[in-house]
């Protein structure tokens, strides 16, 4: 058997590799994210946004945005035959599953670096949230990751795929969401960042993230199977 | 007398109500080569994907190398080339970076795995195009990194459907020359060109449409 770490970086690489080739979720990702801002900004009609309001905006954005980066995340292995390429390798399967996610995450703490700065300048009086905030978004990008590449994997295989995913995955990200924005509404409230059960948000998009890291990891060999 | 490479009998798979294979069955010693000939719709490639794991059957039993299929399919990875419809290549990488991924997924790496590539693309005459983007080369370009692809690995068992596929003359020569007849591998080779393959078979497989063996 290939160690799972070679499986994983070869995998890794191919992807991080093929889409700096190609920019086919990254930007998609960001101008989706960046225009849905700007349509905030204006529908809203609002300069600055605090609390719960600002707090939806942001996740419920880059939730939507994700799932563009979600939906592609398996299209080079079902149309170029790349499962049949890693089911007849002496790998553990499950590598593809950690290679993928890490694809994914790694997809969405770009964006968030690139569109969070913009969140703030058009809608945060102070940029003292963004440094807790960091915390919150890595914890969710972690779930949105495991979650993502879990129902990425089963709906690829559907001609409906665009439909599928995010029809099963948002119903999945609920707890997920919560937990997120109730971990950035008093960090965005009005005159600072406040902590008020921060830590136990915390804790729970943590117990997220682990159940289904664990939860993809032990089923995602029987997913490829036939 | 040594163990066959592939053994079957009464193999049968079936799709919902349709059934692609019905009572397929034969042996094939190592060194040896199996040619498969059919119409379309006959169940050559599905048993091909059986035959790589790929797919489960439905009833009779199947061992490849020694495993029971599907209960020992995890013996086998690393074992079998596949040389499919699909080339089972990455577009948007280059010739070179797709035969190093699979490489790496098959635990080569290095000075050895780079010898190796260098080999199987000299030997296919695609030195000078393999840093080029898969998706900017010819389809018998693209047959040809398959088959680079397809023994990277030194398998033991070659599974070959329309190994042919366009190729010209001269590809055709130079692929004869990893994927022909050998001692170190079996063949099990799926084509509509009986006269191509007969030659170098050591049994041939008639199926008729419905996936049933053609009585001799």
């Amino acid at each position: 058997m290939t160690p799972s770490r070679a499986a994983f970086t070869a995998i890794l690489a191919k992807d991080l590799r093929a889409e700096l080739r190609t920019l086919q979720s990254l930007p998609a990702m960001a101008l989706f994210a960046t225009t849905t801002f700007v349509i905030f900004r204006f529908g809203l009609d609002r300069t600055s946004l605090s609390g719960s309001l600002a707090s939806g905006v942001l996740w419920a954005t880059l939730l939507f945005a994700a799932l563009l980066g979600v939906n592609r995340l398996f299209v080079a292995e079902r149309e170029e035959g790349g499962f049949d390429a890693i089911r007849l390798a002496p790998i553990d399967r499950s590598a593809l599953f950690a290679a993928k996610a890490t694809a994914l995450f790694t997809y969405l703490v770009v964006l968030e670096l690139v569109v969070v700065p913009i969140f703030a300048l058009f809608f945060l009086d102070s940029a003292a949230a963004l440094a807790p905030l960091a915390a919150v978004l890595l914890l969710a990008d972690l779930g949105i990751a495991a979650t993502g590449t879990l129902i990425s994997s089963m709906a690829v295989h559907s001609r409906a795929r665009d439909l599928l995913g995010p029809l099963v995955l948002l119903p999945l990200v609920v707890p997920l969401m919560i937990a997120a924005t109730g971990a950035s509404e008093p960090l965005l409230a009005v005159g600072g960042p406040g902590y008020h059960r921060f830590g136990t948000w915390l804790a729970v998009l943590s117990l997220y993230d682990l159940i289904f890291l664990l939860v993809g990891w032990a089923v995602f060999d029987f997913l490829l199977e036939d | 007398m040594s163990e066959a490479a592939v053994a079957v009998a009464g193999l049968r798979r079936d799709y919902g109500e349709r059934t692609a294979l019905d009572g397929v069955g034969f042996e094939l010693a190592r060194g040896e080569t199996l040619l498969v000939l059919g119409p379309n719709g006959a169940g050559k490639t599905t048993l091909l994907r059986i035959l790589a794991t790929l797919l489960r059957p439905s009833g009779g039993e199947v061992r490849v190398l020694g495993c029971r299929i599907p209960g020992e399919a995890w013996k086998l990875r690393g074992r079998i080339g596949l040389l499919g419809h699909e080339p089972l290549l990455y577009r948007d990488l280059s010739g070179r970076e797709n035969l190093r991924f699979h490489a790496r997924l098959h635990g080569l790496r290095g000075e050895p795995a780079e010898a190796r590539i260098a080999e199987l693309l000299a030997a296919v005459g695609m030195e000078r195009r393999a840093e080029g983007r898969v998706a900017e080369l010819s389809a018998g370009m693209r047959q040809r990194l398959a088959i680079c692809r397809c023994v990277l690995h030194e398998p033991e068992l070659l599974l070959l459907d329309e190994p042919d596929s366009n190729l010209d003359a001269g590809g055709r020569e130079l692929a004869r020359g990893l994927i022909g007849p050998g001692e170190s591998h079996a063949r099990v080779v799926v084509s509509h060109d009986p006269e191509r393959f007969e030659p170098e078979a050591d049994q041939v497989l008639r199926l008729e449409a419905g996936g049933k063996p053609v009585a001799a």
